[in-house]
């Protein structure tokens, strides 16, 4: 086992795909000459060349899209957006190309493509660009949403999302590029549409995924100290989505709650509760618990921003709010 | 007369049969042997078969859609034949084809098979995507034949990124995109053309100017004039040629020399073919926006009248091939509508299946 951050994890799978299928290659802008908005892909025009790194110009739904040409062309390419803001421009070739060709052909198609993007707040980017639609992709038949919250996962997710035969959403937050984790020397996998279970614990299910797990192991430690044992559990993907994990957890506990950092109302927060509410009531000891996001646009000061964003207070606040823990 | 700009210069196709590269009489062509000829003619008579057979495919499609068997919306290309049939008739296998909502006639033009068209517009299993797609997505992956796209100006990134697949597996393949002139006031247009053009890909802009985007005529919602292929050159792309849309002949010859320049490795190509469709944008449209007037000066050269009459002309088919012909072809598209009449509606479980590999 070897230590790295979740942008060497990203790294270190990018490079794993490009040396096992000559039909991977990367395009997005400035991946290339400039190493990578956030240098995820550092170091690869050196090594792979312009022909499979390709920076492109900026007009996300052209390369977007060309990604889904190309994907459908039999070739695997992986994308990168410099946001998932700015996924809004290509969305039409997300949500009507990559999403519904394979659909709308009869199955004659598939799109293996990836399309990588940073997502999220806390950075202070302002309104426009601390956005995190992986929320809305994820309701979207045709797609797979992936969102991991460590280097392991990050570079298993990678490796099964760029051997996957479907159009993947892979939201990567940037508050996690920096952080740390033990990752198998060797090449492994991560399957898509596993949650695992970060901690075992049995007064509480707390749910989130990618930077939202940070803040739940944060509260579960905090729980901890005053003799609650909360169990976590980090989605990974968004779509598919393992409920199943999730109920077993909640009818093992009797307890929920939610944590989804983008807005509170009518994200992936609200589904999955939904859901708890529907097929554990019988198990639950009240309702179940949500945190979410302030539904404000995400303000440049810092100080206005952090007040949007969920804290391990917020959770443990909600917790003894709903259940009195 | 089809002035065509090709490689800076300015061609002139001097006959309505496409001049002498095309097509020799047999008195021309003393040293041809009589099966080149003939193979000739052939191909000139194939080339009526084909567009008689999407017209009267269509005004089948017509008639099925008033008797409530085809339904959603259908776009007929009534008036536009001459443009699939001349540009694809120039398409080798590997090629990719990407079109717009009216694509029924690229997909005749591409051989897909009229039973699975009609059958496709009826909702039935033995449509081509299983009744899943309709008028408007016609695919056949096999055939190169990569949709039907029904969101304006969608297709361009896909016929990019089909033609960067050419590219990166260093084939000499090429992907034709056809567009009407509304979809050029989209950004993916001016994105894709200039992704294009910077990265060399080896695809065939095919503007098919109707003159109309649905209601609206070109003049009211572009200042930039009548001609659309000069805009070619401010992305860089100087292969760029107009053609007259009604003469086949005409389109084949540009699209001919336009994929000469792509498989040379000379990156994008651009043809305007200026033509016009005779009947609504769509079934539910009443045509109020112009003047039956104009319909009338361009049925005067409509492409299923008009190229018959050269051929008879020049000697190259008699009135009995062409009844014959006809003959065939009307039994062809009668034979697609039995065959989609008997082909079952999809089983239930078919809305679940095709949504993931």
């Amino acid at each position: 086992m070897t230590e790295i951050t979740f942008r060497q994890a990203l790294q270190r799978g990018l490079r794993e795909a490009l040396d096992a299928d000559p039909d991977v290659f990367l395009m997005g802008e400035d991946i290339g000459k400039y190493d990578g908005a956030y240098a995820v892909t550092q170091g690869l025009l050196e090594k792979y060349g312009p022909e499979r790194i390709r920076d492109t110009p900026i007009s996300e739904a052209a390369f977007v899209g060309a990604g889904v040409g190309a994907a459908v062309a039999g070739l695997r390419p992986v994308v990168e957006l410099m946001s998932m803001s700015f996924s809004l421009v290509a969305s039409d070739q997300i949500v009507n190309m990559a999403a519904k060709i394979r659909y709308m052909s009869g199955g004659q198609v598939k799109v293996p493509m990836v399309l990588r993007a940073p997502t999220g707040g806390g950075v202070q980017l302002a309104a426009t660009h601390s956005q995190s639609f992986e929320n809305w992709y994820a309701s979207v038949p045709g797609l797979k949403v992936v969102t991991p919250s460590n280097p392991y996962d990050a570079l298993g997710l990678l490796r099964s999302s760029i051997e996957d035969d479907n159009p993947i959403i892979f939201a990567e937050n940037a508050l996690l590029y920096g952080t740390r984790g033990e990752v198998p020397d060797e090449e492994f996998r991560v399957p898509i549409g596993v949650a695992d279970v970060k901690r075992a614990g049995t007064d509480i299910t707390l749910v989130g995924w990618a930077h939202g797990v940070v803040t739940l192991l944060d509260a579960a430690d905090k729980l901890a100290e005053t003799g609650v044992s909360a169990e976590v559990i980090d989605l990974r993907t968004l779509r598919p989505l393992d409920m199943d994990t999730v109920i077993a957890s909640v009818e093992k506990t009797g307890r929920a709650l939610v944590l989804d950092e983008n807005w509170r109302t009518g994200g992936l927060g609200s589904e999955i509760a939904a859901e708890i509410g529907y097929r554990s009531s019988d198990y639950l000891d009240g309702p179940v618990a949500r945190v979410g996001g302030t539904d404000t646009p995400a303000p440049y000061s810092r100080q206005l921003e952090q007040l949007g964003i969920p804290q391990t207070k917020w959770v443990i606040d909600e917790i003894e709010k709903t259940y009195g823990l | 007369m089809s002035p065509l700009y090709l490689r800076g210069q300015r061609w002139q196709v001097s006959s309505r049969l496409g001049g002498p590269e095309i097509v020799q009489s047999k008195e021309k062509a003393s040293s041809e042997t009589e099966s080149e000829v003939e193979a000739k003619k052939q191909a000139l008579v194939d080339l009526y078969r084909q567009m008689y057979l999407i017209r009267q495919f269509e005004e089948v499609c017509g008639e099925m859609y008033t008797r409530g068997l085809v339904r959603g919306f259908l776009h007929l290309y009534i008036g536009e034949e001459a443009i699939a049939v001349g540009a694809i008739s120039q398409l080798q296998s590997h090629d990719y084809i990407v079109t717009h909502y009216r694509d029924h006639g690229h997909a005749i033009a591409r051989g897909l098979d009229t039973n699975k068209i009609m059958a496709e517009l009826f909702g039935r299993t033995g449509g081509l995507s299983k009744g899943k797609g309709g008028s408007m997505h016609l695919f056949d992956a096999e055939k190169g034949f990569m949709g039907g796209h029904a969101i304006v100006g969608g297709q361009f990134p896909l016929a990019a990124g089909l033609a960067l697949s050419h590219q990166y597996r260093k084939t000499d393949g090429v992907c034709v995109v056809f567009f009407g002139d509304g979809s050029t006031n989209q950004g993916t247009y001016h994105e894709v053309m200039n992704l294009a053009a910077v990265w060399k890909l080896p695809i065939l802009f095919f503007l098919e100017n109707n003159l109309y985007g649905m209601g609206s005529r070109f003049d009211r919602v572009r200042a930039g004039g009548e001609d659309f292929y000069p805009g070619a050159a401010t992305y860089g792309i100087d292969q760029a040629a107009v053609v007259d849309g009604m003469d086949v002949l005409a389109v084949q010859e540009a699209t001919k020399l336009a994929l000469e320049s792509i498989r040379a490795g000379n990156g994008p190509a651009f043809i305007e073919a200026k033509t016009f469709r005779f009947q609504g944008h769509s079934m539910a449209d009443p045509v109020k926006y112009r003047e039956s007037s104009e319909t009338a000066a361009w049925e005067k050269r409509d492409p299923i009248t008009t190229f018959p009459q050269q051929l008879l002309d020049q000697k190259l088919v008699t009135e009995e091939e062409l009844e014959e012909i006809q003959a065939s072809v009307d039994a062809e598209v009668a034979e697609s509508v039995k065959f989609a009449e008997d082909s079952p509606f999809p089983p239930d479980e078919e809305l679940f299946t095709d949504i993931y590999a």
